[in-house]
């Protein structure tokens, strides 16, 4: 299908986009890269009264360092993550879960601010910036707020943004000494939604966990940092240990059942993942089997 | 409300001026207004990649960018690779090892291969696969197109050497 008929207006900088924002109110909506929005209006799930084009706005672009931060600006595309030597180096973790993230062309044109905007709980980014514990930093008419991203994700397509509110740029702590990333997800095909996924963020110190942040994605309505991680913390990682983990995690976690997966399997996905991530991050491959009872 | 917006852009080379509907996809601009009907539309939603063009050398989804952000930009299709002779011995690599049958995803997926060759000299299977993996074939059952990139790739790394 094709979308119903809308205005546009091609932003000419935040300042104007904000503008535009807020003379339009909900009845607007921002395009970045499209590869979220247009599907949905060309299936007309959405029909906005204007488009506010925010794509060639140079001063949402780019990743620079900043003392400890990595700052990512919103129009930074799942490509450009994919190339960045700054990424590579500091954040890893996105590199790793972007190839995930659809298919070359759609990777050529979906951003990072539309990604998190958008709030898929099948997507990868909003987890990893959950298990990098990102802020988000976002403008509207009243100037910027900076949201952890553990307080951003509200629900299937929700998030803390108001509409007349502009995300501008992620921040995400650079990794320091020990600090170890995992990324994995089950999914049908390469570049499909996951049906379980995972990413993770851990600092290990003599072959334990001194910090452990587990990002999961697909199970539920919105990504969902891991409390099971505390059990792994400062602690002797032993299968029974492990064991304990993945059963509060099972718990804790409330997967919806679809087309792709009931909840069952989603609860049992995670924990293999749990296991699989412990096991890579300690370099114990005995781990991954699992406690023998 | 919805006025037609002007657009200048660059088709396959050639500077191009319209005035056109916001909703407007590049696809429907591309092939009903320009008449250039090499790239196909099967999904409009980004999953089956046969409206793939490239877009400032990099591909895209035709289906998924609106007209009027192609605003200065430089779009190649299907026919511009294929006039130019860039994808010469790619299609015939396609002939050659039957890699289509009906044809409907056959400029997608040239489009997306042609990317894949420009990128990495010598892809191995598992990464022409992938590369491809957004781009639907209901016909060939996929073997025959790995075999004829691959093949490609084989011979253009002859040449080069
Ligand atoms: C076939 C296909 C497969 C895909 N597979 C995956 C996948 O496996 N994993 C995955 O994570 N994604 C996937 N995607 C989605 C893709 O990653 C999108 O690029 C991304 O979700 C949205 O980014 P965008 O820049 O295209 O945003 P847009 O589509 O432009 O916008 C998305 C939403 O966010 C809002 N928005 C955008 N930017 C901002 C901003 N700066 N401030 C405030 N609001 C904003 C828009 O108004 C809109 O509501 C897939 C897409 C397609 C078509
Ligand atoms: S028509 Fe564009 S991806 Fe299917
Ligand atoms: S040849 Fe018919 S869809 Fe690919």
């Amino acid at each position: 299908m094709k979308a119903v008929a809308f205005a546009y207006a091609r932003a000419t900088s935040v300042v104007n986009a904000l503008e535009l924002l807020a003379a339009h109110g909900d009845k607007a909506k921002v395009l970045s890269g499209g590869q979220s929005l247009m599907p949905a209006m060309n299936l007309r799930l959405l029909s906005p009264d204007i488009l506010i084009d925010i794509g060639g706005l140079a001063e949402l672009r780019g990743i620079a360092v900043r003392g400890d931060v990595l700052v990512v600006g919103a129009l930074t595309r799942h490509v450009d993550l994919l190339g960045s030597p700054e990424i590579a180096l500091h954040a890893p973790l996105l590199r790793d879960a972007v190839a995930h993230v659809a298919h070359p062309a759609i990777r050529n044109r979906g951003t990072i601010g539309g990604s998190l905007a958008h709030a898929d709980p099948a997507s990868e980014l909003p987890a990893c910036v959950l298990a990098l514990d990102a802020t988000i930093v976002v403008r509207g008419p009243a100037g910027e707020r900076r949201i952890a991203a553990t307080e951003f994700f509200k629900g299937i397509y929700e998030t803390a943004l108001s509409p007349d509110e502009l995300l501008v740029a992620v921040e995400v702590p650079v990794a320091g000494q020990g600090t170890a990333f995992f990324f994995q997800e089950y999914a049908r095909r390469h570049g499909d939604y996951a049906i379980v996924g995972l990413a993770a963020c851990a600092v290990v110190a003599a072959s334990s966990f001194s910090d452990l942040r587990l990002g999961f994605f697909a199970v539920g309505d919105r990504p969902v940092l891991a409390a099971a991680a505390g059990k792994l913390i400062n602690a002797s990682v032993t299968p029974a240990l492990l064991a304990e983990a993945t059963a509060a995690l099972a718990d804790e976690l409330d997967p919806q059942e679809d087309q792709q997966a009931t909840a069952a399997m989603r609860r049992h996905l995670a924990a293999a993942l749990l296991r699989r991530c412990a096991a890579a991050l300690l370099a114990r491959p005995e781990l991954e089997k699992g406690a023998t009872r | 409300m919805s006025a037609p917006v002007s657009v200048s852009l660059l088709v396959n080379g050639e500077p191009i001026d319209a005035v056109v509907l916001p909703r407007l996809n590049l696809a429907d601009f591309i092939r009903e207004h320009l008449k250039l009907t090499g790239t196909h539309v099967g999904c409009e939603h980004g999953v089956c990649g046969a409206c793939t063009v490239r877009v400032d050398g990099e591909i895209v989804r035709s289906c998924l960018m609106l007209t009027v952000q192609a605003q200065g930009a430089s779009v190649e299709t299907i026919e511009g690779l294929s006039d130019s002779g860039e994808i010469a011995d790619l299609q015939a690599a396609f002939r050659e090892r039957n890699a289509l049958q009906c044809g409907y995803c056959t400029p997608g997926m040239l489009m997306t291969a042609q990317d894949l060759l420009k990128h990495v000299s010598m892809p191995d299977r598992p990464a022409i696969r992938e590369h491809l993996s957004g781009n639907y074939c209901r016909c060939t059952g996929y073997q025959a197109i790995v075999d004829a990139v691959e093949a490609t790739a084989r011979t253009r790394a002859e040449r080069r050497a």
